[in-house]
């Protein structure tokens, strides 16, 4: 069991009165890269809100590495190392780009090369060239790699990516894409939430496609590929 | 000309004092986005310390400072013990901030009874500066600098370390300053406490202007919340430019039509939050 990386069980998650994830459950695996599909508004985004502590879940286990980290506050969660690309980026915007990378470091004992500035300089050289600007007046292709930069200054044990293709143009998508493909080759094990199907059978080993608030289909990226029916029935295209 | 020079000066003096008290009172609302309203009571009770030490033989410096760390430790308990107990219900924070700025006003009511407390400025900063045939109050201008320091200071504070960027994350957006690790709950108490221990300051330092009295509390609070208002909370440089307006805007609106002097203050607040409710310098909530 303890050999997950995370696992969710049976998580019940609510805004007020609406009840969103009904017992939702997937695992995660050392080094792998799950693709978490589903259709607008089925509850992705509630999930990773739930797994990161910004939402409380009314029951269930979110366990890391073995450890039940459900109901625990948010920064606390983060400095256990489970780190979020945010849908919609959420970089701060009135701090500099540097600003931003800076508040989210943090060190890990057991990170055998971790990350730091420099680092994240090396993955974009573009943050490089901007490290004093404000990051609110980046572009929306820069937002999303401060973003993600932010997330692995937190030395993540886990990497949750919120739709990081979201409103981007097709050649930064593929960028994004090879970003992400190059963080799974070092090892790190990764959450991605994903519109874009296409991109996410590419980069993905396991598939857990979410229909309103329950998963309805798990299976390697391989499997999925070869069950036209299941994107068919739960992606509603092809 | 003398009418003009002197009211200019008691405008930004006045601003300075100003700045002193809202400046904390705005970071501690931008980021824990609750107005403080026992902010006033801490300001009065700065004044009331600082007026209690100098009655008792101590130097008018010591009384500010004694002033200001007793009102940030009374800071940081109020947010440590009351405040915290209350997180993420805004409404009962607020009303509790409300519940405590009456506790302030009884007790001091009580231990300092109902006359004003007068506290005159240090004798060494009595007599007038005398430039180009003008005579500037010396004690003025001392608070004026002190507050264009503490400006300075909190500039670099909140520019120029992680600290501050993390308050500034936290303003930005608080649910993803937690999500990557920043220690919210450290820096409410860490704001708050600056936020009274200014206010503190500022109360002992404004007594030789205005005195220590019952009601100087509800006096000074509409003030804090004009600035906020025009600056935006959470802007440092809203509340340094604001602090300023309001100065301006009381002293002239007081000295030349006294029986407009309220309207003049709030009728540029109203019109902020018509038009801007962000403020002047405050970002659109996101
Ligand atoms: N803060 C909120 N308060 C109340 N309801 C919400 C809130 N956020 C989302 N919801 C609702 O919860 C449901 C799941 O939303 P969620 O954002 O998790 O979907 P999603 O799968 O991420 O969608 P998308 O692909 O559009 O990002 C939706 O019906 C949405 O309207
Ligand atoms: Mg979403």
């Amino acid at each position: 069991m303890a050999s997950e990386t995370l696992a969710i069980r049976d998580v019940d998650a609510y805004y007020g009165d609406s009840h969103v994830l009904h017992g939702i459950g997937f695992a995660l695996q050392p080094g792998r890269l799950l693709g978490l599909l589903g259709r607008n508004g089925v509850g992705k985004t509630t999930c990773m809100a739930t797994i990161m502590g910004f939402l409380r879940p009314r029951r269930g286990t979110i366990s890391l590495f073995g450890e039940n980290v459900a109901g625990l506050a948010p920064e606390t969660i983060a400095r256990k190392g489970i780190c979020l690309v945010p849908q919609g980026r959420r970089v701060f915007r009135s701090l500099t780009v540097r600003e931003n990378l800076m508040v989210a470091a943090q060190t890990r004992r057991d990170s055998a090369k971790p990350w730091s500035l420099d680092r994240v300089f090396a993955l974009f050289p573009r943050l490089q060239e901007r490290h004093a600007q404000m990051a609110g007046s980046l572009s929306g292709g820069e937002q999303q790699m401060l973003a993600i930069g932010r997330a692995l200054m937190g030395n993540p044990r886990v990497l949750l990516m919120d739709e990081p293709s979201e409103g981007l143009a097709p050649q930064l998508v593929a960028e994004v894409g090879r970003t992400i493909a190059q963080l799974k080759a070092e090892g790190l094990s990764i959450v991605l939430v994903e519109q874009n199907i296409k991109l996410t059978l590419d980069l993905a080993d396991d598939i857990v496609i979410v229909n309103t608030g329950v998963v309805v289909f798990t299976g390697t990226a391989a499997e999925t590929k070869a069950n036209d029916a299941a994107i068919a029935q739960h992606l509603g295209i092809f | 000309m003398q009418f003009w020079i002197i009211q200019t000066l008691n405008s930004v003096a006045f601003g300075g004092l100003l700045f002193l008290l809202s400046s904390g009172f705005s970071l501690a609302f931008g980021l824990m986005r609750i107005p403080n309203l026992a902010h006033g009571g801490f300001f009065m009770l700065g004044a009331y310390l600082g007026a209690t030490i100098v009655s008792v033989g101590g130097n008018f410096w010591v009384a500010v400072l004694g002033a200001g760390l007793g009102v940030g430790l009374i800071g940081i308990l109020f947010e440590r013990l009351i405040l915290r107990r209350l997180a993420g219900n805004v409404q009962g924070q607020v009303l509790v901030t409300l519940g405590v700025s009456f506790i302030i006003a009884d007790l001091c009511l009580m231990i300092w009874t109902g006359d004003p407390w007068t506290l005159p400025a240090p004798s060494e900063l009595r007599p007038p500066i005398r430039l180009g045939g003008f005579a500037f109050p010396t004690f003025r201008l001392v608070v004026l600098g002190i507050a264009l320091v503490v400006a300075a200071a909190l500039y670099v504070l909140m520019d120029r370390t992680r600290l501050g960027a993390m308050i500034r994350a936290g303003v930005d957006d608080m649910e993803m300053a937690r999500g990557v690790g920043i220690p919210v709950s450290l820096l409410f108490t860490v704001v708050f406490s600056l936020g009274a221990l200014l206010a503190g300051l500022g109360g002992t330092l404004g007594a030789p202007m205005l005195n220590a009295y019952p009601g100087l509390d509800a006096d000074m609070l509409p003030l804090a919340l004009i600035v906020v208002i025009l600056g935006g909370a959470g802007s440092l440089l809203g509340a340094f430019v604001g602090s300023f307006a309001v100065g301006f805007l009381y002293n002239f609106g007081i000295a030349l039509f006294p029986d407009l002097a309220y309207f003049i203050l709030f009728l540029p607040m109203v019109l902020v939050l018509v038009f801007r409710p962000q403020g002047l310098f405050g970002r659109v909530a996101s």
